[in-house]
């Protein structure tokens, strides 16, 4: 059957306008049970020993005292693990009750070997330094080198140079609900039920599967309700498969989620970056040439690398910006290892890059704006820095910085993203029942976006139907498989994947009713929970009615995604009012406006509730998340909810989520955003506290001591 | 969490009768003690729970022919949002309302708050076996530390800052106080409670062991007097100040009397600046007074590595916080 086009966005009833979450209530109410929740009758909890040192091999593991305890069940070593960092897991033990396994893992006797160690990547960068992964791989190493045009002639015509360094810090996901999981095995251990915390029920199966050596159709894993994942859950993950065997052996399900400690330090995070950057531009304001030279961490792994020169510096015939020299070094240090956090590297990229723009913006007097604009071949974003802009009051800038009066001064700043977020790979299956019901099953699930609603607004679109006559089921690998929420997909793929098989299930109710209303298949349509006929639209079946023809044999069709009707590439631009206390250092952000496209629109609510997350997340990012690690004893000294400080609602001002609804973009079909609004938050506050005081504050977090030390670098100093 | 015996005291004498041994310890709201034994940070072999005191005078707020008494149980709650103390103990009901979020505020009480330990990372992570838990050394000391929240004030050979902004308020409103004990009840002023680690390094406080706030008395403010809190703190809210400044003083015709200035998050006491306090008592408090003044209470700041921005943001502090005095 050939693959029907979206109807025009006219036409739609559902997609493109709000639909409330269908799970709105339960999660609000606390009804709704997250994978956390999940205690099975008899389950034992499992707690991990973790290394004290940051540089150690656990040489011997002795559980015995552990294991004497009353209470504890089974326990799991690593003897011999290479520990690259202070937290990293060698055992674990499985008791009635968290107290006891908590008095368990402190008698678990290890033996260290120690090695020197450190934590800081301008120490590790130091010929003298420790080497973190021993003699096997040096602590830097190059991961870019490249060199294109004339770097050098265009620096010398250039009309302006600009030259400065910014980093940016490492920012772990902090997922309110920690990494794990609860296994259970059934069927004298022949079957293994898993609810997880994750992003990826198909990754999860298919690692135990792997790591337990028995067939996937063997492990069930479920993801009802998942509290947070950032990208940073999508595999099983040691926890996981530590959790397996301990219930393997322990004959009882076992509860495994990581503490908050845990969580903090051994869950992934977002790199760091230090960015030497050196701009060129001619009168105009055209950038010419862009000169960086970078370095970042990702802990004791790699994966400290983003994309440069950013948004400006597109490969096209000919590049926008022509003349470019990048080089990049990963650099190792013993800490917690990078993994994929909501649009990796690009917050790192847009920093740096924007806190340039600007610097040439006040170089050439030109207006940050029109330098963007200018220099911005995307023609969608072209007019979004215009409508980010008048929203924000851009025109009450002070175009020289610290113009205010007082020592509260404000300042506005702006920034742009860009992403893929494309889908495909989704297989659904719709049932309609002869009770009138219509069931979607699909195997993803949803990481908080909304996934569950999305389902069920594009069922009840397609069939004409209301979203709460949809039973939308996901987050099981008993369903048609679906990939995991990562790189904005979920959307693209799940919504075109509904939309092919609702219309093949509805195909075949249509085949089915035809003769009851005298007429042909292909001259029927569902509106309004009626099938009519098309020709005369005063035949018509309610849709009980019809589906009550369908006695014992309900239809089941199950089909798959379709390239036509998802896109990818997507354009967004934020812009922000705030004001800076210079005599405390206090930023105070007024407004943020978060532009983004998003092609097809399948549920206006819950995008902007993307757009709305994304920008906490950002400000979050600006102006308090920062993993302090100690250089004395290696540990991080804030694994925890009161040091490693997340803005809290006081912090938070208005948002103003734009969803970009030009048509141009509503017929490019749909588009994944869960990554785009966080990217420019960050860079967009830089710019708005240099605009407000003069002084730019080079390194994220923007704290109080940044700000005054920057203010008196600047020699502008208050008290 | 190691385990303990569990005390539920029927009034205050049972309870120093409870806690008069090694290793005992009193319970109130539990918001630090809590967490702090299931970090292995506070370890207590008995745990007395105050809560269970039947006992008048330790909780409730209540005016009296000299000012105001308070007892120990009461929660922070009930103190930020008492009519008297918000219009007559101002620097009180500032501070308090700062504390956590509201329900730390709902559970914690006053006595908890003043008695509660410091929050330095170093200190609160088991791994670090630093002076104030009985080791070899002051980790936030060293230069390599990331000692950005530590003490630019009165530090060594420790370096924490007092964590109780009630009590920077207290030691500004000049209050006393009442403390029972196995040798029965005594009365500390609010400036003799608290003591730096020089003097001892494993309490913050004068108690003795056995010893508990039962009550806090504050005069009642004379003609003129007023009193500001003043906290900043790296979020807007449920975050640790990382300076701030309780004044209080007469102030008639513009002229400040008998003025006290303590200093907020960067000593290991609320830090009275003294030095500050003489330049302008009997002074009209002037803009330049005021600017004076905060020069002259950091005049002896002595920060570490990474905690020089506190100077000026507290010289900050105490201008913003005397001129709402003027």
């Amino acid at each position: 059957m050939a693959v029907i086009p979206w109807k025009p966005a006219g036409e739609m009833t559902h997609i493109t306008k709000n639909t409330t979450r269908v799970d709105a209530v339960p999660k609000v109410t606390g009804k709704a049970e997250f994978s956390y929740d999940v205690l099975p009758k008899d389950a034992l909890i499992g707690l991990f020993v973790t290394s004290p040192y940051p540089n150690c091999t656990a040489v011997t593991v002795d559980t015995a005292a552990a294991e004497a305890l009353p209470g504890v069940k089974a326990v799991w070593t690593d003897e011999g693990k290479v520990c690259r960092m202070a937290g990293e897991f060698v055992a674990a033990v499985a008791a009635e009750t968290r107290d006891i396994a908590r008095d368990a893992v402190r008698r678990v006797r290890v033996e260290w070997e120690r090695y020197p160690f450190v934590v800081k990547a301008e120490d590790a960068r130091q010929p003298n330094s420790a080497q973190v992964h021993g003699a096997t791989r040096p602590n830097v190493n190059r991961a870019a080198d490249d060199e294109a045009g004339d770097v050098d002639a265009a620096f010398e015509s250039a009309a302006a140079v600009v030259d400065g360094t910014y980093s940016t810090q490492v920012q772990t996901h902090t997922s309110l609900e920690s990494h794990g999981m609860t296994c259970r095995w059934d069927d004298a251990g022949e079957n293994l039920r898993v609810w997880a915390s994750t992003q990826g029920v198909f990754s999860v199966r298919g690692e135990l599967a792997g790591a337990l050596e028995m067939p996937e159709s063997s492990v069930v894993v479920t993801t009802d309700y998942m509290g947070g994942g950032f990208g940073s859950k999508f595999g099983a993950g040691v926890e996981g498969i530590v959790c397996a065997r301990l219930a393997r052996d322990a004959g009882r399900a076992v509860k495994l989620l990581l503490t908050r400690e845990q969580e903090q330090t051994n869950s992934g995070n977002r790199p760091s970056s230090v960015q030497h950057i050196r701009a060129a531009a001619d009168a105009e304001g055209r950038v010419t040439a862009f000169d960086m030279e970078a370095h970042g961490t990702g802990g004791y792994s790699q994966g400290a690398g983003f994309p440069a020169p950013y948004i400006y510096g597109v490969f096209g015939d000919p590049p926008s910006i022509p003349n470019r020299r990048i080089v990049r070094d990963d650099v190792y240090i013993n800490a917690g290892n990078a993994r994929a956090m909501r649009a990796p590297g690009h917050p790192q990229a847009s920093f740096g890059m924007e806190a340039t723009m600007d610097e040439l913006a006040y170089a050439l007097d030109i207006d940050p704006v029109d330098l963007r604009v200018l220099n911005d071949p995307n023609e969608t974003r072209q007019a979004q820095y215009r409508d980010a802009a008048k929203r924000i009051g851009w025109s009450r800038r002070n175009a020289e910085p610290g113009a205010d009066a007082g020592p509260v001064k404000t300042g506005f700043g702006i920034g742009a993203a860009r992403w893929g977020g494309g889908g495909g790979g989704t297989r659904a299956t719709v049932e309609i029942h002869s009770d009138g019901s219509a069931v979607v099953k699909c195997g993803t699930q949803d990481l908080g976006t909304g996934t569950r609603t999305v389902v069920a607004a594009v069922a009840a679109e397609q069939l004409g139907l209301a979203v709460e006559d949809i039973t939308p089921l996901i987050g099981d690998t008993r369903f048609p498989p679906s990939g995991g929420s990562g790189g904005s997909t979920t959307c693209a793929s799940v919504a075109p994947a509904i939309k092919v098989t609702a219309d093949a299930a509805l195909a075949t109710l249509f085949g089915r009713v035809a003769p009851a209303l005298d007429a042909q298949a292909d001259n029927l349509e569902a509106v309004d929970r009626t099938i009519r006929r098309i020709d005369d639209p005063s035949k018509s079946l309610a849709w009980a009615d019809a589906c009550a023809l369908l006695g014992a044999e309900p239809i089941s069709e199950t089909e798959q995604h379709d390239g036509s009707l998802s896109s990818r590439g997507t354009a967004g631009v934020c812009s922000v009012e705030l004001t800076v206390d210079e005599e405390t250092g206090d930023v105070r952000i007024q407004k943020v406006v978060s532009v983004q496209e998003a092609g097809l629109v399948i549920d206006k609510l819950t995008l902007e509730s993307q757009l709305i997350g994304a920008v906490i997340q950002g400000i979050s990012y600006a102006l308090h998340e920062d993993r302090v690690m100690d250089r004395l004893l290696g540990h991080q000294v804030n694994a925890n909810m009161e040091f490693y400080k997340i803005s809290g609602a006081m912090d938070i001002p208005e948002i103003e989520p734009v969803v970009w609804m030009a048509e141009e973009s509503l017929s490019r079909g749909v588009i994944g955003i869960g990554e785009p609004p966080v990217i420019p938050v960050a860079a967009a506050i830089g710019n708005a506290v240099r605009n407000a005081t003069g002084a730019r504050v080079a390194g994220l977090p923007i704290t109080p001591r940044r700000v005054l030390e920057a203010l008196e670098r600047e020699g502008r100093a208050q008290g | 969490m190691k385990n303990f015996e569990y005390v539920r005291p029927d009034s205050v004498a049972q309870a120093v009768q409870a806690l008069d041994r090694r290793g005992a310890m009193p319970l109130a709201g539990g918001m630090d003690m809590v967490p702090g034994m299931q970090d292995n940070v506070i370890i207590a072999d008995r745990v007395v729970n105050l809560k269970s005191i039947r006992d008048d005078g330790v909780r409730g707020i209540r005016e009296t022919d000299y000012g105001l008494v308070i007892g120990a149980l009461t929660t922070l709650t009930e103190i930020a949002e008492h009519p008297v103390v918000q219009s007559h103990y101002a620097a009180l009901a500032e501070a308090t309302v700062e504390v956590g979020s509201p329900q730390i505020r709902n559970a914690g009480t006053l006595g908890g708050n003043l008695c509660q330990r410091p929050r330095c990372w170093y200190f609160r992570n088991e791994h670090y076996n630093c002076l104030k838990k009985g080791g070899p050394r002051c980790f936030a000391a060293d230069d390599d530390a990331e000692n950005q929240y530590n003490a630019i004030l009165g530090g060594g050979p420790a370096y924490i800052v007092h964590p109780s902004n009630c009590a920077s308020a207290l030691v500004a409103l000049d209050a006393t106080f009442h403390v029972a004990g196995p040798d029965g009840p005594r009365a500390v002023h609010a400036d003799d409670f608290f003591v730096l680690p020089t003097e001892r390094l494993l309490q913050e406080n004068v108690l003795r062991q056995g010893e508990i706030v039962t009550h806090v008395e504050i005069a009642a403010p004379a003609d003129g007097a007023k009193s500001a809190f003043l906290e900043t703190a790296e979020r807007a809210g449920f975050d640790w100040g990382i300076s701030g400044a309780a004044v209080s003083g007469v102030v008639r015709d513009g002229v400040i009397n008998g003025p006290r200035i303590v200093l907020y998050a960067v000593a290991p006491i609320p830090w009275r600046a003294r030095d500050a306090e003489a330049l302008i008592d009997g002074k009209p408090l002037t803009e330049d007074a005021i600017r004076a003044a905060g020069e002259a209470a950091l005049a002896g700041a002595e920060p570490l590595s990474n905690n020089g921005y506190k100077v000026p943001l507290t010289k900050t502090m105490v201008r913003r916080a005397l001129a709402r005095l003027a």
